[in-house]
């Protein structure tokens, strides 16, 4: 017990001792925390760029993967999915490898996912061209304000004339889509300041003036020294609203694609500025894809690409005049007729125009089809490429419509089988129905692919009048003996035949 | 980076784009534009790492704004389509 006593003070002492050389120890303790951060940091800086480019890789990976996915409707869900979440995989391994602002990212992220969110859920499906045309210019703009911040920063890559090259090009083609795509969003939107092509004499040639400017600027920056990069996007945004203006509502589905892919380069021209793989893989993808579908919509129309930005379509003063054509030849029919003879057919082929969206009439075609099917008629659609207002939209809007995509079948599958067909009904389709396309080759539309309708025994088309269709010239087809014309609004005139033919 | 491999990348990709792209039916196109917007949006990557002093930082958080709208607006609405489309299977 003593002995335990006596030994407190030599315990309090040798704490006491201790205590002392605690700061001693919290030092050395630092030291080596600090050594072996540095060690690991050591270890890992030298990985994380590496870490961060197989991050990259992933994410090209699945950007591909996802574009695959889109082969099929079956599979173009998980397609997208695989799309997104390679951009997630793109986004996190670039934050997490650091050098980040992270109060902007935040802020940035949050403000456009809201927003992003919310176009998403909010547009109808009518509204998809303009949607889409609008997220293009997004994009463009987003790349033009990468290369700005990267002009403004100064290039640390090693190589600065292309980074400045580069650069000139992102700001070029970036421009150009931003305010392209908002004059086109415009007009698919029918603004009233944008409904009119408009165009002055001599547009082109100061077009033309203004993108050799650009381009002399552009390889002015390879010298690495950044002020012409703002005379590039002002010049740039000049000749996108100059570009897409004179451009008429028809040929919109040929301007948007055309920007898809101006979108896609503008990004792999900024992944060139910055020395980043994802960024030149994923936008050479949508660059291709953008192009591709730009080539079948202008073969659709049978016109080549310069012909649509820089042409005018004019009817040509040989064709056959509208009374010529349609004199005393015009059968109309009313609902109730076209009910009585839908009894008892076989096959219907439904031609839905650009006139059914417009009319947002795509739900009582399906109304009508459901009552066909049930009374045993074989029910299909035929889409001519260009029927809706950009690449593929009429599938979209019946799709909406609960249209099975089975039953939607291309130009090339059901040309040959009209000819198989009872009756035929076109609604809010003329050009594409025309048979002059390939029977008259000065007629404006020559060569141009259309639905062989003509074919079918009977052909009714629903629509308002006789007047022509974009190209400006009369139909033969309504004046056919196996065409019954059926007057009247589209969404109307289908909501009576559904009527008619519940009665039956 | 050296330019060469960039090309190298940049034209293979293209390719590949156009090997896959031209395989996608026309019922799909619309969709397949809107998803292959959203990717374009990467540049969003870019955005995140550009941005230094007061201009540079407000190019950038502009630049994340549009391209995350892009990203985010794009998948979304594709997302959106193509359920009209499988729903149906």
């Amino acid at each position: 017990m003593i002995d335990q006593l006596l030994s407190i003070p030599i315990l309090a002492q040798a704490a006491g001792e201790l205590a002392d050389k605690v700061p001693e120890i919290a030092e050395q303790a630092s030291e080596v925390v600090e050594s072996a951060t540095a060690d690991v940091v050591s270890q890992i800086a030298p990985n994380a760029p590496l870490l961060r480019d197989v991050g990259y890789l992933v994410a090209a990976i699945l950007f591909i993967l996802g574009i695959k996915g889109m082969t099929h409707p079956r599979t173009a869900v998980r397609g997208n999915l695989l799309g997104g979440i390679g951009m997630l995989v793109a986004v996190i391994v670039t934050l997490v490898s650091g050098g980040v602002s992270w109060a902007l990212v935040i802020i940035g992220i949050a403000a456009g996912t809201a927003g992003g969110a919310w176009l998403a859920k909010e547009v109808q499906m009518t509204q998809m061209p303009q949607l889409v045309a609008l997220f293009n210019g997004f994009g463009g703009i987003a790349s033009v304000l990468v290369a700005a911040a990267e002009v403004l920063k100064g290039f640390d890559e090693t190589d600065v004339a292309i980074a400045g090259f580069a650069a000139g090009l992102t700001g070029l083609i970036g421009s150009v889509t931003f305010t392209g795509s908002l004059v086109a969003a415009g007009k698919l939107h029918e603004l009233p300041q944008f409904k009119q092509p408009w165009s002055f004499n001599g547009q082109q040639p100061v077009s033309a003036a203004l993108l050799a400017i650009g381009l002399v600027l552009t390889w002015g920056l390879a010298d690495g020294s950044g002020w012409e990069y703002f005379f590039v996007v002002v010049l740039s945004m000049a000749l996108g609203y100059l570009l897409v203006t004179p451009i008429g509502g028809a040929d919109m589905p040929v301007v948007i694609a055309l920007l898809n892919s101006y979108s896609g380069l503008a990004a792999a021209a900024a992944g060139f500025v910055i020395s980043n793989n994802v960024l030149i893989i994923a936008g050479s993808l949508v660059g291709a894809s953008g192009l591709i579908l730009c080539s079948i919509m202008c073969k659709a129309m049978n016109r080549s690409l310069t012909n649509v930005l820089f042409g005018k379509m004019e009817p040509s003063g040989e064709s056959a005049s509208a009374d010529e054509v349609y004199e005393g030849k015009i059968k109309s029919t009313s609902a109730d007729e076209v009910a009585m003879m839908l009894d008892g057919v076989q096959r219907v082929v439904i031609v839905p125009g650009y006139g059914l969206a417009v009319a947002q009439a795509q739900h009582v075609v399906r109304e009508l089809a459901t009552l066909l099917e049930n009374a045993g008629v074989t029910v299909e659609y035929a889409i001519h490429p260009v029927a809706g207002r950009m690449p593929g939209h009429m599938n979209v809007l019946l799709a909406e419509a609960d249209v099975p995509y089975d039953q939607l079948k291309e130009m090339d599958e059901v040309n040959p089988t009209f000819a198989q067909c009872d009756v035929a009904i076109v609604i809010g389709a003329n050009d594409v129905v025309n048979p002059v396309a390939n029977t008259d080759p000065s007629s404006p539309i020559a060569g141009m692919p259309i639905l062989n309708v003509h074919e079918a025994r009977t052909v009714v088309m629903i629509k308002r009048s006789l007047s022509p269709g974009f190209a400006g010239i009369p139909n033969p087809l309504f004046a056919a003996d196996n065409c019954l014309m059926l007057f009247g609004d589209g969404k109307q005139a289908l909501v009576d035949l559904v009527a008619a033919l519940k009665e039956n | 980076m050296d330019i060469i491999t960039a090309l190298t990348i940049f034209v293979l990709a293209v390719f590949v784009g156009f090997e896959i792209i031209t395989k996608v039916p026309p019922t799909l196109h619309t969709p397949l534009m809107s998803g292959s917007n959203a990717i374009s949006g990467i540049t969003l990557v870019g955005a995140l790492l550009a941005g230094k002093g007061i201009i540079g930082g407000f190019f950038a958080l502009l630049a994340i704004i549009f391209a995350t709208l892009n990203v985010v607006g794009g998948f979304m609405v594709t997302h959106r389509m193509l359920e009209m489309f499988k729903k149906k299977d």
